[in-house]
């Protein structure tokens, strides 16, 4: 089966060592994560995870099940690049000398809509935020210059095309129907 | 009591919401980390019955029969550091097999975490993979909350165990005990919503079948809906196949019952598989030794899967139609909506396959009349003793399969085997656990000679509880299943699988235990006799053919209905 970028997008409870549950459905296949965030959401006390992995189609979904059989995940989804907006952000430090050196570079920075967040005599730190390909293209770039000191990216977040965050709706609805349960039991 | 608040330790606040939970039975072993426990559980062992095992791994086999026979959470009481870890091939067994058993293991105080304290041990890390739920209570205000949650957590929707790490500190530690029930995880949905459409397409199907078989798994027993699938199968007139966990599910002379699926299972349902129009799988998971070469299994019918795990869909076999939820509920739905059916062809076409299992693989395996006693012979002659009342609980390995194949069930919730993991050991401590859930039912366990010798430590907590085990040993001085597979697939070198045994009735006699040994067909069923009519505990040791195989079998990789009768 051909082999895609997925997104999983995880919501779960935030509790120490549920990361480690996560990543271990991937362990388990030897599956390599490319990439992998996690944060607080918009809901109070609920965490979100965005992971990117090269897989297959019919991998992915066994492993999202997987994913949402942990006792504390709330939601699990797989996506792909199409129905998502997503985002890294990079940090480039470049050699100050060669940056005042070689005009290229500032027009590969404002060709690139980067921004420089600190200069110094000995180094430059800019900023570059866009899709994984435009940061990886820049640095390819600058490399031409030999001025990249050291570089770092984050991992991919993302947001679905669908309005609103499904979790909420999951979160009232689970309420709503475990009260209903109750009453009806008296 | 007027006020239910007061002041306890979080050891004693464990064992009262122990007690709330129901909990009566308890199979532990006693260590540092665990001591205040201990120390509180000497006040309430009248109503907690602690089990003294001989190893930890043993607290977890017997917790799995405990549960397996009851229905109930098994409870097991560990230590920390090795104690936590012994107990790790029990969980993952109880993970495969969904078995609700909580795991309480004792934890060096949070103070210590992370510094390589004395027996401390990353338990939550290393039953993560392997558990529903691993929880560490570093509080004893946490106790009774973890507890309902662990319990609640086990036994709902798909059982499987739960491990629960007490930090020391948290033991002696006094907070305001105040009993928990817990029947809600906001991010936890035990039981699938039901798909209405599901049910209705299910009974078309069904109503449309010409050639349909129905696959029964353990979780059937799980769900308690053995009477429910007898509705369902009996309305449609439709022939069916167990799993090894669903063996008991109905009993074994039903008349649309043709016997055990699988590699070792019986050569109708395994032909017929890649015959029906119509596969129903119910409450199974289609693991490899049931499915054989996934490419060519079924590829001519339709099929339908009724599971109350999500995650278990189109995971091995592609399905056409998924009935999510409780098998219960949505086996009565569904027999609500189909017709009434005779499929009388299709139910004989089953037998010439049986006929032709019996003349060349059972009757000369169950009633041989010469040569060397055989582990089929001794399995039905025990079955027969016991009128097929007895729960059966096995090892792993041929005495497994010969035990699963010949034994008659004839009550539900009687086969207790390790089946997902298996788990050589596992026998003799799940036969133990076995005799603490049922009052009145022979528990017998069938067992290698291999397997017995995993866990024999606990022949001393049968002498010291008494506990009435019939332990059958099969001993063929092998390894017998993997000298079968050398012998088949790995021209004949029996690399390490003779082995040396002890005089095993020398050793059952040290622990106090009746013993016989059986060599001669003849002596067979007086020494059955004697074994069933002793009070407590025997063991039968059967000295059978050495080289002795499992048939009928489908090689590994072959297709299901490819099983050799012959080798």
């Amino acid at each position: 089966m051909e082999k895609k970028l997925y997104t999983i997008i995880v919501y779960s409870e935030n509790i120490a060592g549920l990361l480690n549950q996560i990543t271990a459905v991937f362990t388990r296949r030897q599956i390599n994560i490319e990439s992998l965030n996690v944060s607080a959401s918009s809901i109070k006390g609920v965490h979100k995870y965005t992971i990117t992995v090269w897989i297959d189609e019919e991998t992915i979904k066994k492993i999202v099940l997987q994913i949402e059989k942990k006792i504390e995940v709330l939601q699990a989804h797989y996506f792909t690049d199409e129905e998502i907006f997503s985002y890294e952000v990079a940090l480039y430090k470049l050699s100050t000398p060669v940056l005042e050196r070689e005009p290229g570079i500032s027009k590969l920075i404002r060709r690139y809509n980067a921004r420089v967040v600190e200069i110094n005599p000995t180094y430059s730190a800019v900023e570059k935020d866009g899709m994984t390909e435009d940061i990886t293209s820049f640095y390819d770039e600058l490399q031409k210059f030999g001025c990249v000191l050291q570089f770092v990216r984050s991992g991919r977040v993302a947001l679905t095309k669908s309005c609103v965050e499904r979790v909420n709706e999951f979160l009232a609805d689970r309420k709503a129907r475990y009260l209903q349960a109750k009453q009806a039991k008296g | 009591m007027s006020n239910n608040k007061e002041l306890v330790t979080g050891a004693e606040g464990l064992m009262r919401s122990l007690e709330h939970q129901g909990v009566k039975t308890l199979f532990g072993y006693p260590g540092g980390s665990i001591m205040p426990v201990y120390d509180a559980l000497y006040d309430h062992r009248h109503i907690l019955q602690h089990i003294l095992v001989r190893h930890e791994q043993g607290a977890t086999h017997a917790a799995q029969g405990f549960a397996r026979a009851s229905g109930k959470v098994g409870v097991c009481l560990v230590t920390s550091g090795p104690g936590a870890t012994n107990t790790i091939t029990g969980i993952a067994d109880a993970m495969i097999d969904s078995t609700a058993i909580v795991v309480i293991a004792g934890q060096v105080g949070t103070s210590f975490l992370g510094s390589d304290a004395f027996q401390e041990v990353d338990l939550v890390g290393i039953t993560q993979p392997i558990s529903k739920w691993s929880y560490q209570i570093r509080r004893a205000e946490d106790v009774p909350w973890a507890v309902a949650r662990a319990f609640y957590i086990a036994a709902s929707g798909r059982p499987g165990p739960v491990v629960l790490d007490f930090a020391k500190n948290a033991q002696v530690e006094k907070f305001e005990y105040e009993p928990v029930s817990l029947d809600f995880v906001r991010s936890y949905i035990p039981v699938p919503d039901t798909d209405p459409m599901s049910i209705i397409m299910a009974a078309d199907l069904i109503n449309k079948a010409k050639r349909p078989l129905v696959l029964v798994g353990h979780g059937v027993e799980l769900g308690n809906a053995q009477e429910e699938l007898l509705a369902f199968i009996e309305k449609a007139d439709m022939p069916i196949g167990c799993t090894l966990l669903g063996l008991s599910d109905i009993p074994s002379d039903h008349y649309l019952n043709m016997g055990m699926l699988g590699m070792h299972g019986n050569l109708a349902p395994n032909v017929k598989t890649n015959e029906c129009d119509l596969l129903i799988a119910v409450g199974m998971r289609f693991d490899d030794r049931v499915t054989g070469n996934l490419e060519t299994y079924a590829k001519q019918a339709k099929i339908i899967h009724f599971d109350i795990d999500p995650a278990e869909v189109n995971k091995n076999v592609k399905v056409d139609i998924t009935v999510l939820g409780d098998c219960k509920q949505t086996l009565r739905s569904v027999t609500e909506m189909i017709l009434p059916n005779k499929h009388k062809e299709w139910i004989a076409s089953f037998k010439p396959y049986a006929e032709e299992e019996s003349i060349k693989v059972i009757e000369p395996e169950i009633h041989p009349t010469d040569g060397p006693l055989k582990m089929g012979e001794v399995v039905r002659a025990v079955s027969e003793a016991t009128r097929h009342e007895a729960i059966l609980v096995t090892d792993v390995g041929q005495n497994q399969m010969m035990a699963a194949r010949y034994f008659k069930y004839t009550h539900t919730r009687s086969i207790i085997t390790s089946g997902g993991l298996g788990t050589m050991g596992f026998g003799l401590p799940a036969a133990i656990g076995a005799t603490f859930a049922v009052c009145g039912r022979t528990v017998c366990v069938f067992m290698g000679d291999g397997g017995f010798q995993m866990n024999l430590q606990e022949l001393g907590t049968i002498m010291e509880q008494k506990s009435p085990v019939k332990m059958i040993l099969l001993n063929n001085n092998f390894l017998g299943n993997v000298r079968q597979w050398q012998a088949m697939f790995f021209n004949g070198r029996y690399s390490f699988t003779p082995m040396l045994n002890p005089d095993y009735i020398k050793i059952a006699e040290a622990y106090g235990i009746p013993a016989r040994r059986v060599l001669e067909r003849k002596e067979l069923s007086s020494a059955i006799e004697e074994m069933l009519s002793t009070e407590g505990a025997f063991l039968l040791e059967a000295c059978v053919i050495e080289e002795g195989k499992v048939l009928p079998m489908t090689p590994p990789g072959s297709s299901v209905n490819e099983m050799l009768l012959d080798c």
